[in-house]
């Protein structure tokens, strides 16, 4: 299977923002979400020194509105997605005390609904997703009392389905991507009891395949992607070990490009900072050698989630 | 209209040669030195995005906005800015949505039913247009699933719709239909979940039970390796164990699978969880054990069944032994 090529994965990461192709144009509108993908990959790699931190620091606060929230770059509208990627990636350079948290609070209490459910930005889209955003930024700025944190949870509790996942909205198919949101916001806001962990756990790991790879939902295509959703939701629900961890290692290596780093969605496909990230972060929930720990609900390295929350060294979440 | 479209893609005018374009001045992105251009069309992208970014500058919601943001969507669909900006012209001309709707079949058709963008705006206007989009939405969403039947926004976009415009007369023979072309997509078991616990119509979970359960066993016997089935099976006894477990239909399916496939994992793992509320093991399910040398002696039947399943899905034998480890004291 090989080794985790750590310094091409770094000259790829270091690579993309130097690149002008049409590929880097289309996904202009949400660099920000690449930029906190490839910032957390270098630091689990400790490889955070390739970059400049007060490049990317000014170039974050450019992107922060009136209103509060960021947008994916210059120039775009704020949305709740890249207002998270925005936090987490100055929470990662211990650069918090940049921005006015108060301001960012403000922005995403007012995309709670009644029903305790967010909104992705002013045009009301509703979606899990946004509700794990909410909560863990919030947390991350210490301001989780901004929101109505029960109803928060409740609305996430209601997506839950009779087979132990989670959807977007209530009835929504479970799906891990959606799974892995629904779990973090309820670890995050501690109301992990409203997950059944033997059921959802069973599920979860049912999603493993013979390649080793985990899917998404039943009968798709394993990805490295979806392996760290899975990964991740296994870890918070502390039922990592129904899987076969060493067969997911392997299947996670055997998606890099060993000539020019990066890491794709499966085996010989194209690489992606998004998949590289994930593939880098899945590595490091199952201890590859090398890899700083991540904690897998904020998706932000240990030692900055310590810092933060905590503000002092903990133990492993249960 | 795909004529047209195909005409545009021929011969398509620099914005900067346009007359009606000649009063703007574009705005390029400022990230950074001058970039090295590989592709062909970058150009013409580029030229687009400048030209948007100025009439977004300057707020302008205008006939000719609302054409740019269609090139742009065309150029890059994922784009949610151009979205945004798109409803806020179309809100200021107060379009015609029935118009827009075509707008959206056209983007993406083009573009890819799997993005976010265009499944939002889609709903916007739907919840704008009301009741008269009820069938309009339903359609689409047909449509889609039958390119991709698991499309996730297209079930996301049609629970809305049926939930927020109503339609749910036939969605139960919907799911039977898709569920019939493939009897493996989970999508459509979940939809039918949903149909049986929230449609107006069917008297809810409790009054669809005994011919959800037919319909289930049905599909598991014909095909036992579908994991859908079985944990639907499951989801129609949610939170009720003992009437599950009393239920003859479950343990049937069960022992009939095992009879033909006696390594089917996920009957081995429903026999488990039967034998854990409480079930008493058969004549039937004494044969099928004794197969794999089970005397009923000196161990419980589902410390034996969770010893099989560990040896016949060695990839979650951590799991099965952990079942095996809490099992409750007073079962068989
Ligand atoms: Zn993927």
């Amino acid at each position: 299977m090989g080794e985790l090529e750590i310094e091409k994965h770094t000259q790829f990461i270091t690579s993309i923002e130097k690149k002008k192709d049409f590929d880097s144009m289309v996904m202009e509108h949400l660099r920000m979400s690449g930029a906190y993908w490839g910032l957390t990959a270098l630091d689990l790699m400790g490889k955070l020194d390739a970059v400049d931190r007060e490049e990317v620091v000014s170039w974050v606060l450019q992107c922060q509105h009136d209103r509060g929230g960021f947008s994916g770059n210059i120039g775009h509208d704020p949305h709740i997605l890249y207002t998270l990627s925005a936090v987490q990636i100055l929470a990662l350079l211990d650069k918090l005390d940049a921005i006015d948290a108060d301001k960012i609070s403000a922005y995403i209490e007012g995309l709670q609904q009644e029903d305790g459910s967010f909104a992705g930005d002013e045009w009301g889209e509703i979606d899990t997703r946004f509700s794990y955003c909410a909560v863990c930024c919030l947390s991350i700025l210490r301001r989780l009392d901004k929101i109505d944190v029960g109803k928060a949870i409740s609305y996430v509790a209601s997506c839950k389905n009779f087979d132990g996942g989670f959807g977007c909205t209530p009835g929504g198919e479970s799906h891990s991507g959606q799974i892995f949101c629904c779990v973090s916001a309820l670890a995050i806001s501690g109301a992990l009891t409203h997950v059944d962990r033997d059921l959802l756990g069973w599920w979860l790991c049912e999603r493993q395949v013979k390649s080793g790879g985990l899917n998404g939902r039943p009968e798709k295509l394993a990805d490295v992607c979806y392996s760290w959703w899975v990964l991740s939701s296994l870890t918070i629900i502390d039922r990592v070990h129904w899987i076969d961890k060493e067969k997911l290692k392997t299947f996670i290596l055997d998606c890099q490009d060993k000539e020019h780093g990066g890491i794709s969605d499966r085996p010989d496909d194209a690489v992606d900072v998004f998949h590289t990230f994930f593939g880098i972060a899945g590595l490091s929930l199952l201890e590859y050698p090398g890899l700083k720990p991540l904690d897998p609900a904020y998706a932000l390295p240990v030692h900055v989630v310590d810092r933060l929350i905590f503000g002092q060294p903990h133990k492993q979440q249960p | 209209m795909s004529s047209s479209e195909d005409d545009e893609e021929e011969v398509r005018v620099p914005l900067s040669q346009r007359q009606e374009w000649s009063d703007v001045e574009p705005i390029p992105q400022d990230d950074g030195p001058d970039p090295v251009v590989s592709i062909a069309y970058t150009d013409e992208f580029r030229e687009t995005m400048d030209y948007f970014r100025a009439v977004f500058a300057a707020d302008e919601r205008s006939t000719r906005a609302l054409e740019l943001t269609a090139e742009v969507i065309d150029l890059n669909a994922g784009n949610y800015t151009v979205w945004h900006f798109r409803r806020l012209i179309l809100e200021s001309l107060q379009s015609d949505l029935q118009e827009e709707i075509k707008f959206i079949e056209l983007v993406a058709n083009k573009a890819t039913y799997k993005n976010y963008q265009i499944w939002h705006h889609r709903r916007w206007v739907a919840e704008k247009l009301g009741t008269i989009a009820t069938t309009s939405e339903l359609q689409f969403t047909q449509k889609v699933l039958c390119l991709d039947a698991k499309n996730y926004h297209a079930w996301s976009h049609r629970q809305w719709a049926l939930q927020a415009l109503g339609g749910w007369e036939n969605e139960l023979e919907y799911c039977r239909e898709l569920l019939e072309v493939d009897i493996f997509n989970n999508s459509a078991w979940n939809q039918r979940y949903f149909v049986i616990t929230k449609s107006p119509f069917l008297g809810g979970l409790q009054a669809m039970r005994d011919s959800e359960v037919s319909f289930c066993t049905n599909a598991i016997t014909k095909n036992p390796d579908n994991e859908s089935p079985w944990r639907y099976l499951r989801g129609l006894y949610k939170g009720n164990n003992e009437a599950f477990v009393n239920d003859p239909a479950i343990s049937k399916v069960c022992i009939c699978v095992l009879e033909k496939n006696r390594n089917c994992v996920f009957a081995l793992s429903l026999l488990l969880d039967l034998l854990c509320y409480g079930f008493q093991p058969t004549p039937d399910l004494n044969r099928i054990l004794s197969t794999w040398g089970f005397s009923g002696s000196d161990q419980k039947y589902a410390n034996f069944v969770c010893l099989i399943l560990e040896k016949v899905d060695p990839m979650r034998a951590r799991y099965w032994i952990w079942r095996r480890d809490s099992l409750p004291s007073h079962i068989c």
